[in-house]
């Protein structure tokens, strides 16, 4: 708009000038208008996005056995953890975890870990009860994960992710 | 020679749409360099096996559903059912390696012969276009049979978008569809498998216009003084290029009956299982070097920098090489640097088919450096220091001139 000021002091060029940038720039919001249907259309459609949760009964799991469920078309583990690696899970200083977070604020309840089974380096699935940690370890390029689920050693930049669920009973949860 | 002809229907076409002069024009007088070694062969080769991918492209889309329930299925039901359909499969799976052993060579030519130079910087430029192309091609056909490589190669490389800070997990989820690989991903990979080859050939098509600008270069990388320099373009080099074809088909023949899933990796018989990934997943053999190049660096975002960097750097060498002469055969330091490039480019590619860790890890560590060192170093630096030898006076002179013409010396750098 400034060169609206600029050439105004010539007279006719003023109003040339003025709708030139405004026709351009109402041409411009037009274009980017009709450009984004065309990109979102590629993201989740309305049943992708359909919330979906998944329910877990957990008293079929003994102590130190886990199982791997669905949820949103990814694994999650559900994991009965002994009290050893409960132990070990919270002895871990904060300082020594690439991305720290204490073992409490991932859990609910001590023994119940519930994580998506998703290495946050490039999408693989960990492999469990491996790796120099005790917890998981990722076979594509090598990141390490502790009893809690936290990235120890490897090029995974953070946490296996704890999903949102709720205990819906003493031993029934429902993920998402 | 223009063109003449006393056909009367093609006269009176030509004289409206000049498709019969421009052909003669870029087909048949074209005038090339007389001098052209086998390494020129590459690029025709490349355009046939583009039009061998597309053509066995879509006859294979005519059998194959592209839904992860039917997938897998219709690829064997190619493989069993259609008539010929292994051999088209076949065709299409070995053709994509053809392909990039041939684009490959091509662009090691360019790095040798300085192709790269003025004028034809923005002629090597549309090489890398193609090149990056080509590679989001090649990812997103091999999806599409729908076996746990596929699987599990599109969830780590569309994952490679979460290392970019900030808009990172929107950019996977906008690409995958959903909140994992799955049915809207393999569709879309569907569709742009089948748009991409022909958005190829249109920059092909600009490829060639900027090479016939200003002409092929050539193994002494002068320029040409005059017509004794050129030949017609037919019947030499149509003959030659046939000739190589021949040659280049045998080699091709070879995969296809008699090792066709060589190159492959037999995990891609297994249906996708998005709950297990394999004990070991590697991309195709054409994809290793760069594969290697990410997991050398310890560092999520640092590895996908470095590997997208890999192949954008080429678009920076004409400005990097600062040697005026173009041949590497006139260049006795660049020669030795580039053989070694030659060497941790091979290294890489080795390294990205092993486990990263031990020897493999450090090997494509130390060649992940080189690689980069090559251009962003060694080219300046050598360029600057490096005393070329003498370039011949001209292309026919080191034929015809010998004894006659004593050799000039190099043009000095101003
Ligand atoms: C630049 C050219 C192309 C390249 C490099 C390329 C590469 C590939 C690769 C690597 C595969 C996986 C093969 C396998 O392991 O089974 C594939 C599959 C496929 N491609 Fe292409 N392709 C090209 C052009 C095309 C075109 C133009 C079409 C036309 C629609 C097409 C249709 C298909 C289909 C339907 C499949 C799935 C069947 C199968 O996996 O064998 N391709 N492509
Ligand atoms: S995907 Fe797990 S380490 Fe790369």
């Amino acid at each position: 708009m400034s060169s609206t000021q600029v050439s105004g002091a010539h007279g006719g060029a003023t109003r040339r000038d003025f709708l030139y940038v405004a026709a351009g720039a109402f041409g411009a919001v037009g274009a980017a208008a009709a450009v984004w249907p065309f990109i979102h259309q590629m993201n989740p459609s309305a049943d992708v996005l359909a919330l979906s949760s998944t329910e877990i009964d957990l008293s079929q799991i003994p102590e130190g056995m886990g199982i791997t469920a669905v949820w949103r078309g990814k694994p999650v583990f559900v994991r009965h953890r002994s009290a050893k690696e409960i132990e070990e899970a919270q002895a871990v200083a904060l300082a020594d975890l690439p991305d720290p977070e204490p073992d409490a604020k991932r859990v609910q309840k001590p023994q119940w870990l519930i994580m998506v089974g998703v290495c946050t380096h490039l999408g693989c699935v960990p492999l469990g009860q491996q790796g120099d940690f005790g917890g998981w370890f990722c076979p594509c390029h090598g990141s390490h994960y502790d009893t809690s689920g936290r990235i120890r050693r490897g090029p995974a930049p953070k946490n296996l992710e704890v999903p949102p669920y709720t205990f819906i009973e003493e031993n029934r949860i429902r993920i998402g | 020679m223009a063109f003449q002809t006393n056909n009367r229907i093609i006269k009176w076409i030509d004289y409206r749409l000049p498709v019969f002069s421009f052909a003669h024009h870029s087909l048949i007088e074209y005038p090339t360099p007389k001098n052209l070694s086998y390494w020129w062969n590459f690029g025709s080769l490349a355009g046939i096996m583009l039009v061998v991918q597309i053509v066995t492209g879509i006859v294979l889309a005519m059998h194959y559903t592209p839904h992860v329930d039917h997938a897998f299925a219709s690829v064997e039901h190619i493989m069993r059912n259609v008539n010929y359909g292994w051999l088209i499969r076949y065709m299409h799976a070995n053709g994509a390696s053809m392909f990039f052993i041939v684009v490959f060579i091509h662009i090691f030519r360019g790095l040798y012969y300085g192709s790269y130079k003025s004028p034809r910087e923005v002629l090597w430029f549309l090489g890398v276009i193609i090149l990056l192309l080509m590679m989001a091609t090649a990812f997103m056909g091999y999806v599409l049979p729908w076996g746990q490589m596929s699987f599990w190669g599109a969830t780590v490389i569309t994952n490679l978008f979460s290392a970019v800070p900030y808009v990172g997990d929107s950019i996977v989820t906008l690409l995958w569809g959903g909140f994992s690989v799955d049915n809207p991903t393999l569709n879309r990979f569907f569709s742009l498998h089948y748009l991409l080859p022909f958005v190829i050939v249109g920059v092909v098509a600009l490829h060639l216009v900027a090479l016939h600008q200003h002409g092929s270069g050539n193994p002494l990388g002068i320029d040409r003084k005059g017509p004794q320099d050129s030949i017609p373009f037919h019947p030499y080099y149509t003959v030659k290029d046939l000739f190589g074809l021949g040659v280049f088909f045998i080699f091709f023949a070879f995969w296809l009956f008699y090792a066709p899933n060589a190159l492959g990796h037999p995990d891609n018989y297994i249906p996708a299982n998005p709950l297990v990934t394999p004990a070991h997943i590697v991309p195709e053999w054409y994809f290793l070097p760069f594969y290697a190049i990410l997991r050398a660096v310890p560092d999520k975002l640092g590895g996908v920098v470095l590997m997208f960097g890999s192949i954008l750097i080429l678009f920076l060498l004409p400005w990097l090489d600062t040697s005026r002469v173009r041949s590497g055969r006139f260049r006795p330091i660049f020669k030795q640097f580039f053989w070694v490039f030659v060497l941790a480019c091979l290294a890489l590619g080795w390294a990205g088919a092993q486990p990263p860790e031990g020897l493999p890890l450090a090997i494509s560590r130390v060649a992940t450096v080189y690689y980069f060192a090559y251009f962003l170093v060694i080219l300046p630096l050598v360029g600057w220091f490096e005393r070329p030898r003498p370039l011949p006076a001209s292309i026919s002179e080191p034929v015809l001139g010998a004894g006659k013409m004593a050799a000039q010396p190099a043009r000095e750098k101003a």
